[in-house]
C-alpha cells in the first residue's frame, strides 16, 4: 500500500482534455505520441457520498484530483457536514463492506470517474491517548486510596492505619509501578495505528479497570488480609516473575515502537533484537501480552488473592482474543511470516 | 507457502459465530418441533399440577411442593433450545428463571409457602405454554392467529405479574439469608475473598430497575411490529 501511495504522489499531471480513466500508468516522461490514441490525462473524478443506510445523497464533490486520498475526501466531506469530523467517518465502497483506509488513493480504487462511496457515522470519537491515560490513572489512584485506608472503606478504627504485613507494601509498590509504567508508555513509547476509538469505550474500559482495581485493592489492603501460605519464598519468587515480565513487556513495547518511524502507520514483522527479552518473538506473535499475563500471574502469587486471579483470568481471555486477531492479520499480510510462532502462548495458544 | 503456525491450526473463526438465523434444515426442524412440544407439555404438567392441587386442598398454600420437581427442571431445559429470538434476551430470561428456582426458592425453604412464589409460577406457566405452542406451530407453518395474538398480548399483564412475584420472593428470602449466611464467604480466609449473598440478592433486585423496562418495551415494540400488520405472514419473529 505504501508503494501505491508513492506511485500516486509521483503521479501524472499531464493536462489533456481526453476523457480517459487511466488505470495505473507508470510515471513516464511527458511525450506526445501522435500515433497512440491513449493519452495520459488528468481526469478529475467526481465523488458522491451516500448514506449507507438510507442511501440519501449526502455530498457531491466534483473536480477531485485522481490522486486524492480517502483522508482528503473525508476532510472535504467534513466541510459540508461539520458535525462529522473525519475521525468519525467510515467511507466504504459497499454499504455493508469494509471501511476504506485514509491512505487509499481514489484512482486506485475500483471506481469509475464518478465514484460512489457510502458513509457510516462511527459515532463520537475519543483519542486513544486520552482513553489510555484515563483508564490507567484510575487504578493508580484507587489502589492508593485503599492502601492508605481512606475513611468509609474499612471500619473507622482502621482509618489511615497501615498493614502490618510487608507483602502488602510490596504489592502496593508493584501495582503502582505497573500503572506508572503504562502511563509513561502511553505518553512516550506507543505509536498508535488509529487516532481514535468510539466514545462509549472510555466508559466501558474505565469501568473494567477501575472496578477491578477497587475490588483487588479492597482485599489486599484489608485489615483481615491473610499473607501467602508459603511466606517469604512465595513472595520472593512471585516478585522475580513480576519484575522479569515487567522488563519483558517494556522491551517488547520498545521493539514494536522501533519498527515504526515517527508519524507513520507502517506494519512490519517484529523480529528478535539484541535484547534477550525480545527473543520470545521466535515463538510468539504478541509477546507483550505474554509478558503481561506473566506479570499478573506473579502478582496473583504474591498476594494470594482470588480477585486478583479473576482479574488475571479475564485479562488473559481478552488478550488471547486480541493476540489471535493480530496473529491472523500478520499471516494475512505477510507471506513469509515465521511459521513457528503462536499468538500468545508458545506452542499452546 | 501458507504459513500455518502450530498454535493456529484450529480455525479460530471467532468473528463468525454460528448464528442460526437462516432457516433450519429438516433434521434441525424435527429436533426443534420435538423440543418445543416437550417444553409445552412440561409447562402444561406444571399448570395441571397446580390446578389439581388447588382443587384438592381448597387453598393455594403449599402448592409449590406439588410442582417443585418439574418446575426446577423446566427452566434448565431452556438451554438446549435454539429459539429464533435474541440470544442476549433469552439468555437473561433463562438465567433469571434458573436463579429464582434454584438459588432462591429451592435454597430457602422458608419462602416456599409464600404467595409470591405462586404468583411468578403462574405467570411463567401461562407465558411458557403460549410461547412454546407459538414456536411449535410456527415451525410447522400453521400458526393460528389466536396463538400469535396471545403471545404478544398476554405478556402485558403476565410480565409485571411475574416480576412482582420474583421480587417479592427474593425480598422474602432476605432475612433468612442474612441470618444463616447462606452461600456467603467471610474474611479472613487464605484466598482473601469474600461474598455476601444477602448484598448480592439486593443488587439483583436493584438490577430489575434498568432491565425490566428494557425487556418490557422491547416486547411492546415487537407487538406493534408483529400484530400491526393485518395480513400476517405466519413468520417466526
Amino acid at each position: 500500500m505504501d508503494a501505491l501511495a508513492l506511485e500516486a504522489a509521483g503521479g501524472k499531471k499531464v493536462a489533456n482534455g481526453a476523457a480517459v480513466a487511466a488505470p495505473l500508468p507508470p510515471p513516464a516522461p511527458v511525450k506526445r505520441k501522435p500515433a497512440k490514441k491513449a493519452k495520459k490525462a488528468v481526469v478529475f473524478f467526481e465523488v458522491e457520498i451516500l448514506d449507507a443506510k438510507t442511501k440519501d445523497k449526502l455530498c457531491f464533490l466534483d473536480k477531485v484530483e485522481p490522486n486524492a486520498t480517502i483522508g482528503e475526501i473525508k476532510s472535504m466531506f467534513h466541510k459540508s457536514h461539520p458535525q462529522w469530523y473525519p475521525a468519525r467517518q467510515s467511507i466504504r465502497l459497499d454499504p455493508k463492506g469494509k471501511s476504506l483506509k485514509d491512505e487509499d488513493v481514489l484512482q486506485h480504487l475500483p471506481v469509475g470517474t464518478t465514484a460512489t462511496f457510502y458513509f457510516r457515522d462511527l459515532g463520537a470519537q475519543i483519542s486513544w491517548v486520552t482513553v489510555f491515560l484515563t483508564e490507567y490513572t484510575g487504578p493508580l489512584v484507587i489502589y492508593l486510596m485503599f492502601y492508605f485506608r481512606v475513611p468509609f472503606i474499612y471500619a473507622p478504627k482502621y482509618d489511615f492505619t497501615t498493614s502490618k504485613h510487608w507483602v502488602v507494601h510490596l504489592a502496593c509498590m508493584c501495582h503502582s509501578f505497573h500503572y506508572v509504567k503504562r502511563l509513561l508508555e502511553t505518553l512516550f513509547v506507543h505509536r498508535f495505528s488509529h487516532g481514535t476509538m468510539p466514545l462509549r469505550n472510555i466508559f466501558k474500559n474505565c469501568t473494567y479497570y477501575w472496578g477491578f482495581a477497587a475490588w483487588m485493592a479492597y482485599y489486599i489492603n484489608h485489615p483481615l488480609y491473610t499473607p501467602p501460605i508459603y511466606g517469604e519464598q512465595q513472595i520472593r519468587l512471585a516478585l522475580i516473575i513480576f519484575l522479569f515480565c515487567q522488563i519483558g513487556n517494556f522491551s517488547i513495547h520498545i521493539a514494536l515502537r522501533n519498527l515504526r518511524p515517527p508519524g507513520s502507520k507502517t506494519r512490519k514483522i517484529p523480529y528478535p533484537t539484541k535484547n534477550p527479552f525480545t527473543w520470545i518473538f521466535l515463538l510468539v506473535s504478541c509477546p507483550n501480552y505474554t509478558y503481561e499475563l506473566g506479570s499478573w500471574l506473579g502478582f496473583t502469587v504474591m498476594t494470594q488473592c482470588l480477585p486478583v486471579a479473576f482479574f488475571t483470568l479475564v485479562g488473559f481471555i481478552q488478550m488471547t482474543v486480541w493476540a489471535k486477531g493480530k496473529h491472523r492479520s500478520y499471516l494475512k499480510e505477510f507471506r513469509d511470516y515465521p511459521p513457528l510462532r503462536s499468538p500468545i502462548l508458545p506452542f499452546i495458544l | 507457502m501458507s504459513a500455518a503456525a502450530p498454535g493456529t491450526s484450529k480455525a479460530a473463526h471467532s468473528d463468525v459465530a454460528p448464528k442460526k438465523k437462516k432457516g433450519p434444515g429438516a433434521l434441525a426442524t424435527a429436533y426443534l418441533v420435538i423440543y418445543n412440544v416437550v417444553m409445552t407439555a412440561g409447562w402444561l404438567v406444571i399448570a395441571v399440577g397446580l390446578v389439581r392441587a388447588y382443587l384438592a386442598r381448597g387453598s393455594y398454600h403449599g402448592l409449590y411442593y406439588s410442582i417443585e420437581k418439574p418446575l426446577n427442571v423446566c427452566p434448565l431445559c431452556h438451554i438446549p433450545g435454539i429459539v429464533p429470538s435474541s440470544v442476549v434476551l433469552t439468555g437473561f430470561q433463562v438465567m433469571s428463571r434458573v436463579f429464582l428456582t434454584w438459588a432462591v426458592t429451592h435454597s430457602v425453604r422458608e419462602v416456599q409457602s409464600e404467595d409470591s412464589v405462586l404468583l411468578f409460577v403462574t405467570a411463567w406457566t401461562v407465558t411458557e405454554i403460549i410461547r412454546y405452542s407459538f414456536y411449535t406451530f410456527s415451525l410447522l407453518n400453521h400458526l393460528p392467529y389466536l396463538i400469535k395474538w396471545a403471545r404478544y398480548t398476554f405478556f402485558i399483564v403476565l410480565y409485571p405479574m411475574g416480576v412482582t412475584g420474583e421480587l417479592l420472593t427474593i425480598y422474602a428470602a432476605l432475612p433468612y439469608v442474612q441470618k444463616t449466611g447462606l452461600y456467603s464467604v467471610t474474611l479472613p480466609n487464605k484466598y482473601n475473598f469474600s461474598f455476601d449473598y444477602y448484598t448480592f440478592l439486593i443488587l439483583i433486585m436493584i438490577s430489575y430497575i434498568p432491565l425490566f423496562p428494557q425487556l418490557y418495551f422491547h416486547m411492546i415494540r415487537q407487538r406493534k411490529k408483529v400484530l400491526g400488520h393485518v395480513e400476517d405472514y405466519s413468520k417466526v419473529e
